[in-house]
């Protein structure tokens, strides 16, 4: 059938309900490389505009370092632009290999394998590793690519209340039956900030003996004292079943994401998660530059020092701004709005003040629960932040919502 | 004996609703009013099969039987008759 006019109707239509419901996304371009100084075109066609980027996953402002961006240079010398295959026909180079040997060292697993990207690893792993007669119980509040990882299985799934430790213990109990359990949880939830109670939950895989799943993509490379993720924040290095994470946020932001685990269920990927087998991996150019990434890491914790710092600093002074967080202490700081326009709203008029920092509302969030999800990154200056405070102040200052309570905030402007 | 549509109810408001001022009726739409997801429901599935020693086949298992406590309530009751 062509694409005929009523087919094409039919799709404007649903173009429009999306804007009508005012969750139509627009994409920004950006001029320059990614950093904390960018130059954005926005909207599409005005003049470029310097903003300094306060929404971006450059935790450690590792995307356009000059070492990594080198290392990208020689990979691509050294071993061409693409592979033009899967993996196990003639897709593996050395390099490949040897990232999957440095993540499982960094993690503190036994055995990994890369993926496209970590929404493939999310996606791959549990249809590889679990059958009908498991089950999966993730927190309500993990991020859409384990549920829709989830949905490609026949396991059954149950959830368990966002952190909630004794309704998981409950739903542990509830399905004592099943031959395999895994308990799914984020490391640090991507909307939030907060950190899941790792160390609770390896406690109760073991009592009850389930595995536990990590996506720890808001979290490798700084979160605990080396950068190593949740797991060593929570005191439970090495003890984690089976982590996922990226290489598209902290580890240099290109793309690429991984399965990092148990080394029989990261076999049990390479013989059958689909978006290995059916899919290049990732490109040389970028595995050469995580490769530089790790070797950084590994030296030195000075970035990951520098962005803790960054974050209490910038925490520190929305907060004494009279601005509501989200608690926590991560580099993703929430600043609750509750109002989707308002969110919007103050979006916008930050964006004006050279500021650049999203609105979030329903449905990437819960109604109700609106917000401008701030991401502090080791790129940062001091100067930026400050920057970055003095807007929110003057905007602060217009909308009246400067120490007010949740709830005289709900009340000027509605849910 | 315990009504089984109040066992349900308790369930449900526990289980499912994570703000305390919010209430439901033995009518409150559960999944097509977006309280339980569809995802939810298994859990609510197998706490009726252990509480009540049934077992419920997947056929009867819809969103629609499990939309509100009544509907539900009926179905248990069809399958201990």
């Amino acid at each position: 059938m062509s694409f005929n006019e009523k087919i094409r109707a039919m799709y404007v239509e649903q173009i429009e309900g999306i804007k009508d419901a005012g969750i139509f996304k627009q994409e920004r371009l950006i001029h320059s490389a990614q950093a904390a100084d960018i130059e954005v075109e926005f909207p599409t066609g005005s003049s470029l505009k310097k903003v300094i980027n306060m929404c971006a996953n450059n935790y450690l402002g590792l995307s356009s370092h000059p070492e990594v961006v080198k290392a990208a240079h020689d990979g691509l010398d050294t071993r061409g632009y693409g592979m033009s295959s899967v993996r196990f026909i003639c897709g593996t180079q050395d390099i490949h290999k040897e990232l999957e040997r440095k993540v499982t060292e960094f993690l503190g697993t036994e055995d990994t394998i890369l993926f496209p990207s970590c929404m493939d690893a999310n996606a791959g792993v549990f249809e590889a590793i679990l059958t009908d007669e498991d089950v999966m119980i993730s927190d309500r509040l993990v991020h859409a690519s384990i549920i829709d990882g989830i949905r490609l299985c026949s396991a059954m799934h149950d959830t368990f209340k966002h952190s909630n430790m004794s309704h998981l213990e409950k739903k542990l109990q509830l399905h004592a039956d099943k031959r395999l359990k895994v308990v799914i949880t984020d490391g640090v939830f991507s909307m939030d900030g907060d950190t899941a109670k790792l160390d609770e939950m390896v406690a109760l895989c073991e009592k009850y003996d389930a595995m536990l799943f990590v996506d720890d993509s808001h979290a490798t490379g700084f979160i605990g004292k080396t950068g190593r993720g949740t797991h060593e924040k929570c005191g439970v290095f090495g003890k984690i079943d089976i982590i996922t994470t990226t290489f598209g946020k902290a580890l240099g932001g290109a793309s690429g994401g991984c399965v990092s685990g148990r080394k029989e269920l990261v076999e049990l990927c390479r013989q059958k998660a689909r978006p290995y087998l059916f899919s290049n991996t990732i490109a040389p150019v970028v595995v050469s530059g995580v490769l530089k990434v790790l070797d950084i890491l590994s030296e030195s914790t000075e970035r990951r020092d520098k962005l803790e710092k960054n974050t209490a600093y910038w925490r520190k002074g929305l907060t004494e701004a009279g601005f509501v967080l989200k608690d926590g202490d991560t580099p993703i700081v929430p600043v609750m709005l509750f109002n989707a326009k308002l969110s919007q709203n103050i979006s916008n008029d930050l964006y004006d003040e050279g500021i650049y920092a999203i609105g979030f509302f329903f449905p990437v969030v819960a109604k109700g629960q609106a917000r401008i999800r701030t991401q502090i990154s080791a790129g940062h200056e001091i100067h930026h932040l400050d920057k970055a405070l003095d807007a929110f102040i003057k905007i602060g200052k217009k909308y009246d919502i400067l120490s007010k309570t949740k709830q005289e905030i709900i009340e000027m402007y509605g849910l | 004996m315990e009504e089984i549509r109040d066992v349900v109810l308790e369930y449900v408001i526990e289980e499912y609703l994570e703000d305390e001022d919010e209430e439901i009726s033995y009518e409150t739409p559960l999944i097509s009013g977006g309280i339980v997801d569809s995802f939810s429901m298994v859990s609510l599935k197998r706490f009726l099969e252990a509480k009540y020693k049934i077992s419920i086949p997947d056929e009867k298992a819809s969103p629609e039987a499990f939309d509100t406590v009544n509907s539900i309530t009926a179905l248990v009751k069809e399958i201990t008759s």
